[in-house]
């Protein structure tokens, strides 16, 4: 590995053992989900130089300042440098061990090291313990894979708490990066302006007939507006709350995006949504919908939708994203009635139904059936992959 | 760095006092983050909750190092011709006219020389001869484009303008980014940056921000003023305070010769347009809520 040779010429003055202690604490934090890459590897040695390795409050707030990037990261930083720095190296020892894929050092063999001793030992009792497992191998390979399978699990399987709340956050954050990539995609359709000749002439006057302000024509560009109607009935009880993790990045990305959660009645969650703080907004949608009981009655939700908000919200660039399972007890009339008028004013109807990434699904609901041939895109919302397949299709809308 | 542990550790607590004679009270960990910036010649981003300090931690680091400030304020919308540069058209069609009117040739070179190039921010920072603070405000508002393009400026540190050729930095200034966080920044500048999260300040440090700026205040005022502040931030507010309403809230109470909080509840309560800023937390805060307060306060 590169990173070797590095070490050897620039830092040198750390010491061996030291060198590869911090390079250690990198990666360790990098396998807690951190955004680092090789290039903090080197900066950290760096930072350990200016920040003089001894002073261990300094070296401290110096690694925290570099490898962290986020608020929510800065808040995890401090226990996990005191796990690492200030445990007895018994315990360190177990914690590398019990990072998945147990992570091994860069170059064990060439350095000789009473640290590398240790790390063989852990090495060893690793392979015992998982056999002959391919996949606890590689450090990155494994971190890869279990990202994978983290994208590709069905929300409705994610039981630990920690584990959905790191999902909530990571939907939430792909709402909002769906506005930037949106964006590229309709900036690259403006190329090829042309001159406005009759404002660029007009504007001359003032310079003695010398064009020097260009005006030209643009296209105008503009972002769809996104309206989230939300099923969150209970049906639906395993998707709803990341839906509207979900709704609440697309609402704080996009400015003129509007929600809207249903079940029996059907509220504007907007504002609730706005709210920076993440448990005043489960507070506040608590009261919203506090007393709903019963069944799903979409056909009656989407017609207060139409009596209530349809006129002032929808227009020609709106698309209608609905997340439901279409498992309905109304009448599907009254519903096919109301879609129809949705689709008359929007620009086009999205519906998620989680339930379609399971095997054997079938959308055999009469809700469903009703809804089919009036939708621009029918698409499963049951796992990261499908939410993130979801931005190039809505470019294509 | 062949600096010994000590002088290293007299270069923060320099640094820190520094500050604080700048009016500004930092922590060390601040202090110490500024320092190693300095050093890497790194940008520092700055997040935060609004109201907390970080823009002036960038006034505050311009003070102490005495060196001028550049401020880039971002807004949507906000392009290269603001940021950057701009050609004085005005200008260089008077020179034009006049050069016509003496029948002189007049060259292009001459037209599109330093001597019509108006320079803005960025373009400013990095054409001092001494390093300057460079403070980009709010990055959060300027949209993706501006970005990418400040991104470039802050990893190489230099300008093309076509018509000059290539401007690079004669000093590598001390950037400052601040981000409130309305919009995700992109991983890219996150990573190029430090980082550095900025939080409402506890009662002790809260109570010497109001003894540095004020110094005129009374002792118990003050305390029972930051007490208040900290029990507010711990309620339900829509808009909790900041550093700045702290400030105001004593700056009003000492106007009007309060010298005690729980001398006059309806005074005070009047005096609470300096903190609570929507109509929710005013309704949120009664006069009921304010005694208890101030009662706990003491």
């Amino acid at each position: 590995m590169h990173l070797v040779n590095h070490k050897d010429t620039r830092h040198e003055e750390l010491g061996n053992t030291l060198v590869s202690r911090i390079l250690e604490f990198v990666r360790f934090v990098r396998e807690n989900d951190f955004q680092i890459g090789v290039r903090e590897e080197l900066d950290a040695l760096t930072v350990a130089k200016h920040c003089n390795i001894t002073d261990q409050k300094r070296l401290h707030w110096g690694l925290r300042s570099l490898l962290c990037s986020n608020s929510e990261e800065w808040k995890r930083f401090d226990n996990l440098f005191k796990i690492y720095w200030l445990q007895p190296v018994k315990r360190t020892s177990h914690i590398q061990g019990s990072i998945p894929g147990g992570k091994l050092p860069f170059d064990a063999a060439t350095e000789n090291s009473v640290d590398n001793q240790e790390i063989k030992e852990i090495n060893s009792t690793q392979q015992d313990e998982q056999g002959d497992d391919p996949v606890g191998q590689g450090g990155t390979r494994s971190g890869a894979s279990q990202h994978e399978s983290q994208l590709k699990t069905d929300f409705r399987f994610l039981t630990d708490t920690q584990q959905m709340q790191r999902m909530e956050e990571m939907v939430e954050r792909l709402a909002r990066r769906m506005r930037r990539r949106l964006l590229r995609r309709y900036r690259n359709l403006q190329r090829g302006q042309r001159i406005d000749l009759r404002r660029t002439i007009r504007n001359s006057l003032s310079h003695g007939g010398i064009p020097l302000e260009l005006v030209f024509k643009r296209r105008l560009r503009r972002l769809p507006k996104l309206v989230l109607l939300l099923d969150v009935s209970r049906s639906m009880s395993f998707y709803s709350y990341l839906f509207l993790r979900f709704a609440r990045g697309i609402v704080g990305a996009f400015k003129d995006a509007d929600a809207f959660i249903f079940h029996t009645h059907l509220v504007q969650v907007t504002d609730a949504l706005h709210e920076r703080n993440i448990n005043i907004v489960t507070k506040r949608l608590a009261v919203l919908s506090a007393g709903w009981a019963g069944g799903t009655r979409i056909g009656e939700c989407l017609q207060s939708f139409n009596q209530h908000y349809a006129k002032r919200i929808l227009n020609s660039q709106s698309i209608v994203m609905i997340f439901s399972d279409g498992l309905d007890t109304g009448t599907p009339e009254l519903f096919s009635e109301q879609l129809a008028l949705i689709k008359r004013r929007a620009k086009k109807i999205v519906w998620l139904n989680p339930l379609l990434g399971r095997d054997g699904y079938e959308p055999t609901a009469q809700c469903m059936q009703a809804a089919l041939p009036m939708l621009d895109l029918f698409a499963s919302a049951h796992n990261v992959e499908s939410l993130l397949a979801l931005e190039p299709q809505l470019a294509k809308l | 760095m062949s600096e010994t542990p000590h002088t290293e550790n007299k270069l923060v607590s320099n640094l820190q006092r520094d500050l604080f004679e700048a009016e500004y009270v930092a922590d060390q960990s601040l202090s110490s983050t500024l320092l190693l910036m300095t050093k890497l010649q790194r940008p520092l981003l700055v997040e935060g909750d609004a109201g907390v300090g970080k823009t002036e931690i960038a006034k505050a680091l311009s003070k102490s190092f005495d060196c001028p400030l550049i401020r880039l304020q971002c807004y949507e919308g906000l392009d290269v011709n603001s940021a950057v540069y701009e050609w004085n058209y005005q200008h260089q069609l008077l020179s034009i006219k006049i050069q016509e009117a003496r029948d002189l040739p007049t060259s292009e070179k001459h037209i599109f020389s330093e001597e019509f190039l108006l320079k803005r921010p960025l373009l400013e920072a990095i054409s001092l001869p001494r390093s300057p603070v460079l403070l980009i405000d709010e990055i959060d508002r300027a949209d993706e484009a501006f970005e990418a393009f400040l991104l470039e400026v802050l990893s190489d540190f230099q300008i093309s303008i076509p018509e000059l050729g290539t401007i690079t930095a004669s000093s590598i200034p001390h950037v400052i980014l601040t981000s409130n966080g309305t919009r995700e920044l992109s991983d890219a500048l996150r990573r190029r940056c430090l980082y550095y999260y900025v939080d409402y300040p506890d009662f002790d440090k809260e109570l010497r921000i109001v003894r540095k700026r004020l110094p005129d205040i009374n002792r118990q005022l003050s305390s029972q003023i930051v007490e208040c502040i900290q029990s507010f931030r711990k309620l339900d507010l829509r808009k909790k305070p900041g550093i700045g309403e702290t400030l105001d809230w004593a700056a009003a109470l000492i106007q009007l010769n309060v010298e005690n909080l729980s001398s006059d509840p309806e005074l005070i309560m009047d005096t609470l347009v300096c903190v609570l800023k929507t109509r929710d937390d005013r309704n949120l805060v009664t006069k009921d809520v304010l005694e208890q307060l101030v009662m706990k306060a003491g």
